[in-house]
């Protein structure tokens, strides 16, 4: 008996058109591990799903693998949605794959924490790359939507703190596929026209997948790229972003984003005053310390009393002339003491006190004081002056004293 | 320093320059005196710039050539 032979191509497909009618084939959902994880350049993915014991080829095609949110990694365990069908030219049956989801956490934390790791390893997260945000807004660009309450509170806010800084609203949606780049377009209009100094991005609460265009790494890099400071403004407060770790300052809430973006009036109301203070006590300390200059300049004698120094000059004087009448005095007693004294002397030396002590002047007759014996012959007349008298005497004989 | 008109900000490190010298009180009277008087003008200023403020928001729209056009912004709340 001969039977019918097939070709493999009728085989293959047989198998095919049997797997294909099997309902329960053409919707699988398949837990396991990842690994042989390939990108082609056509953009298709593929890779083997394991567990302990067996394995299932897998193929994602470019349309589907386009909406994974995050990277696939070998190892990773995953659940694989698709169905299961025949690839004739190979004769082997895979899973074509419509989506992939992370065990554990959802697939968004996954691509979050996948994008948070890799642009942190780039350095978009570094401090030093953060820009320090104007003291003073002139003008703040607002890239969120233009309904909700988020723009409308912090228009509000802004109003209330700091009137002087103009509001410019670059609306955008901040939810679906067109978000990421509708904001990323915005913030780089924003920089080449330089239509503020400080930028806020950002929008009301909402889940996960309503903040997911803040975490798009277009977006994300876009922030980075931006040479205006700028405020990410996300969510509530639990809720963290990417661009909340790319952006120069990340608020928790867009309300809050309007109160870091600018000051409040009345603080800088209140340093204006500090100032006014310090300006006047300032001033006033330097009039204190001029007139209390000027007042001890008055409280000088020269000022208060022109004539005393004179008057002093004068006092000098005075002394100087009785000092000088004392010396003059005292002179004058010196030399009338010398003059005594000198009389003194005169007086005792004075012929007549001799002639008192009982000693006699002899004079020869033609009145020569007789000095020596020689001087006298015998029968001479000598005159004899006496204290109180004269008397005439003749010499008998002379006698001359030997050694003399 | 008269005469171009300062931002509030400039306005406001020139004040605190202006006070800090006065404070130092090592200059003459007259240099003195005429600090006190811009800084007193500059307070004034700064604090009319502050009451007469009045909140200005606009939407911006892309001008035919991708330039920025300032329309009017009504709160859509």
């Amino acid at each position: 008996m001969e039977r019918q032979s097939l070709s493999v191509s009728e085989l293959n497909n047989l198998i095919k058109e049997l797997l294909e009618q099997e309902p329960l084939l053409s919707n699988v959902c398949v837990r396991g591990e990842l690994s042989n994880y390939k990108i082609y350049p056509s953009g298709h993915h593929y890779f083997t799903l394991k567990d302990s014991e067996s394995s299932l080829r897998c193929v994602m095609f470019k349309s589907s693998a386009s909406k994974l949110r995050f990277r696939p990694e070998n190892g990773m365990g995953v659940t694989v949605y698709g169905r299961v069908a025949v690839y004739p030219r190979d004769g082997a049956y895979q899973l074509y794959c419509s989506a992939i989801m992370p065990e554990g956490a959802g697939d968004l934390q996954v691509a979050f924490e996948q994008l948070k790791a890799r642009l942190d390893s780039e350095g978009l997260f570094l401090r030093s790359h953060k820009k320090p945000l104007p003291q003073f807004p002139e003008r703040i660009a607002i890239i969120t939507s233009s309904a909700g309450a988020a723009v409308h509170d912090m228009i509000r806010i802004l109003g209330h703190r700091w009137p002087m800084a103009q509001v410019v609203l670059l609306p955008v949606r901040v939810q679906g596929t067109e978000a990421p780049p509708e904001i990323v377009g915005a913030i780089k209009y924003a920089n080449e026209f330089k239509v503020a100094d400080l930028i806020i991005t950002g929008r009301g609460g909402g889940s996960m997948e309503d903040l997911w265009a803040f975490n798009d790494e277009r977006v994300a890099r876009a922030i980075y790229a931006s040479e205006l400071p700028v405020i990410s403004a996300v969510g509530h407060e639990p809720d963290v972003t990417i661009a909340d770790y790319v952006a120069d300052v990340r608020a928790s809430t867009p309300s809050n984003a309007a109160e870091i973006a600018v000051p409040d009036w009345h603080d800088i109301q209140d340093g204006l005053d500090a100032y006014s203070i310090r300006a006047d006590q300032a001033i006033r300390k330097k009039l204190l310390s001029l007139s209390e200059r000027l007042e001890s300049y008055k409280n000088k004698r020269v000022i208060t009393d022109p004539t005393a120094h004179i008057d002093n000059r004068r006092i000098e004087l005075d002394h100087v002339r009785d000092r000088l009448a004392a010396a003059e005095e005292r002179n004058l007693s010196r030399c009338r003491q010398s003059f005594v004294a000198l009389t003194a002397s005169l007086d005792a030396m004075s012929p007549l006190r001799v002639l008192s002590r009982g000693y006699a002047i002899a004079e020869k007759e033609d009145g020569t004081t007789v000095k020596s014996v020689d001087m006298l012959s015998c029968g001479d007349l000598v005159k004899l002056q006496l204290r109180d008298g004269r008397a005439d005497c003749l010499v008998r004989s002379t006698e001359k004293r030997e050694n003399t | 320093m008269a005469g171009k008109k300062l931002n509030f900000e400039q306005a406001l490190s020139r004040l605190d320059e202006i006070v800090r010298h006065l404070e130092k009180g090592d200059l003459p009277l007259s240099e003195s005196l005429a600090l006190y008087e811009e800084g007193t003008g500059l307070i004034k200023q700064c604090s009319i710039m502050l009451d007469e403020a009045e909140q200005k928001v606009v939407k911006l729209k892309k001008g035919p050539d991708r330039e920025p056009i300032e329309l009017p912004f009504e709160d859509e709340n």
